[in-house]
């Protein structure tokens, strides 16, 4: 489909790559490998083995990776039951699950601060069925909780889109070869679904790893994220060399999640999340 | 039939999860209460307080017209590019694709605080700044929206319309655009989930005195939400629920007709 003038279509966009993809990321490492006074200087990057840093990257690592082997534990049973009732529109599934998206974020979170707090709903219904009070709020549960929540979506529609795509006459085949219903999940859905899975990881496990909102609200401060230590650094600290400094160690962290995925998946092709 | 019962059951648990503080906003903005946990009666006077509430109308007009502007844009400048980004050899191609993963798949701090470094050099934060944020993260949406639409596309019923003397623009509205017009659409929808929902990247591009609702509930947290919120969210979910719904019946409309 080669054709030379069509290729110009692209033009607006390729400015835009260059001055708002390309730029702000070269902007960001120049911060990151600088001084206050411009000079250069890998102070702000290893800043990150610093004892409270540490700490918040290795809390950080730990909630997303919980969080992202939750939402694949509840989403992969959810993707299969979907797939099971043979809706006839495909995109009311997508539907269901984009459609709390329209409630603004910060109030679908606040909404969770207002259920899991200690005079919150929660409680007023454990305390009415006469159950012990949890307190789940401001701890890191209640951030996993959130963050499960709130990524849960991604992690079920590639997912989900994966297992739909697989054409009935493979799994008819398979049976009238003589599998049973588990050799069937383990040699065919199984197999064919792990790109759905990475990239399902993929969009669960970054955001998880990089959040500081959720951490904000349901950790009350509390649970430091490398998110929220960045945050601290441009809003509070106004120190941007060293937020810069911690951001790029968090790009490498995604770069490197990305990659290790990429590497485990076998078809080449990411399935797309939408 | 135990399969399908506990089947049943944990579709139900999953829908209550991600559906439940939804509920739980819906009912407060009812609520003839201040608390949070008594109920007071219903009431609709946060309806109408709401509407005379000047920073949660403003902040909402504000995301308004990022949102739409945004979306609009992006749609354009996106499937503009989708279609350059076919026409390009293989090596063009895996760039251009490559490049519009990173805002996808970058950290959503990292993006908005190197958007915001880059800003600071040239201009002052404020709702232009912003606007440029949300259409960078909105453009990849509509491009990988409508490229595999568009990898669709025949090429031969393009070319036979050449022949037989259409000109490209003509071609192209006939031919091409009624492909990929579902996934024009779906990418400016996705492009308007995003920019609505979005809160870490508007949060460090915006200047002061520039609020969308998501930086405003933020920076108002302290002070505790007002119910008027609960109100506009149930108003800008029913808005949502209802246009969605039209959409997939009008679709599905069409869908029967054409068969």
């Amino acid at each position: 489909m080669y054709n030379f003038k069509r290729q110009f279509l692209s033009g607006p966009y390729i400015i835009w790559i260059v001055g708002f993809i390309v730029l702000p990321i070269l902007v960001i490492c120049y911060y990151g490998i600088t001084d206050a006074s411009g000079s250069f200087t890998l102070e702000n990057i290893i800043a990150i083995s610093e004892p409270i840093h540490m700490k918040a990257l290795l809390l950080s690592l730990k909630l997303a990776l919980v969080s992202t082997l939750l939402c694949l534990a509840l989403s992969y049973p959810l993707a299969m039951i979907l797939n099971g009732l043979h809706v006839k529109h495909q995109s009311f599934i997508v539907f269901i699950f984009v459609l709390p998206m329209w409630m603004n974020f910060m109030l679908r979170i606040l909404a969770w601060q207002l259920i899991l707090s200690n005079n919150g709903i929660l409680n007023t219904v454990f305390q009415a069925l006469g159950l012990p009070r949890v307190s789940l709020l401001n701890t890191p549960a209640a951030v996993v909780f959130g963050m499960v929540y709130d990524y849960l979506p991604f992690m079920i529609l590639p997912i989900y889109n994966s297992m739909s795509r697989i054409g009935n006459d493979i799994v008819d085949a398979a049976r009238d070869l003589g599998c049973n219903k588990f050799q069937v999940f383990a040699k065919i859905i199984l197999p064919l679904t792990v790109s759905g899975v990475l990239s399902g990881i993929i969009m669960v496990f970054v955001p998880a790893l990089t959040s500081f909102v959720i951490s904000n609200l349901l950790g009350g401060g509390k649970v430091l994220l490398i998110g929220n230590v960045i945050e601290q650094e441009f809003m509070q600290n106004t120190n941007w060399n060293m937020g810069s400094g911690l951001s790029i160690v968090l790009m490498i962290f995604v770069i490197a999640s990305m990659a290790f995925m990429n590497s485990h998946n076998k078809e080449g092709e990411g399935t797309a999340v939408w | 039939m135990v399969k399908k019962y506990s089947s049943r059951i944990y579709l139900a648990i999953i829908f209550l999860f991600l559906y439940l503080p939804i509920m739980v906003l819906i009912v407060l903005s009812f609520n003839d209460s201040k608390s949070r946990v008594v109920w007071g009666g219903f009431t609709g006077k946060w309806y109408v307080s709401m509407l005379q509430n000047e920073t949660i109308m403003e902040s909402f007009a504000t995301t308004l017209q990022i949102t739409l502007t945004a979306s609009i844009l992006a749609t354009v400048i996106g499937t503009l590019a989708a279609i350059g980004i076919q026409a390009m050899r293989r090596k063009g191609r895996a760039i251009l694709l490559g490049a519009t993963n990173i805002p996808l798949l970058n950290a959503d701090i990292v993006t908005g605080i190197s958007m915001m470094l880059l800003f600071v050099r040239f201009t002052k934060l404020g709702f232009s700044t912003v606007l440029i944020a949300h259409l960078t993260f909105d453009i990849p949406y509509v491009i990988l929206n409508v490229l595999p639409k568009l990898n669709a596309t025949s090429k031969s019923a393009y070319e036979a319309a050449l022949d037989l003397g259409a000109s490209p623009l003509y071609a192209f509205y006939k031919i091409v655009w009624p492909d990929i017009r579902p996934g024009v659409f779906s990418g400016f929808l996705m492009a308007v989930t995003m920019s609505l929902d979005d809160f870490s990247i508007t949060y460090f591009t915006k200047g002061a005195g520039v609020n969308t609702l998501s930086t405003m509930l933020y920076t108002e947290l302290r002070k505790g939400i007002r119910p008027e919120m609960y109100a506009l969210s149930t108003l800008l979910f029913l808005i949502a629920l209802a246009l969605l719904f039209i959409m997939n019946y009008g679709s599905s409309r069409k869908n029967e007709i054409n068969n």
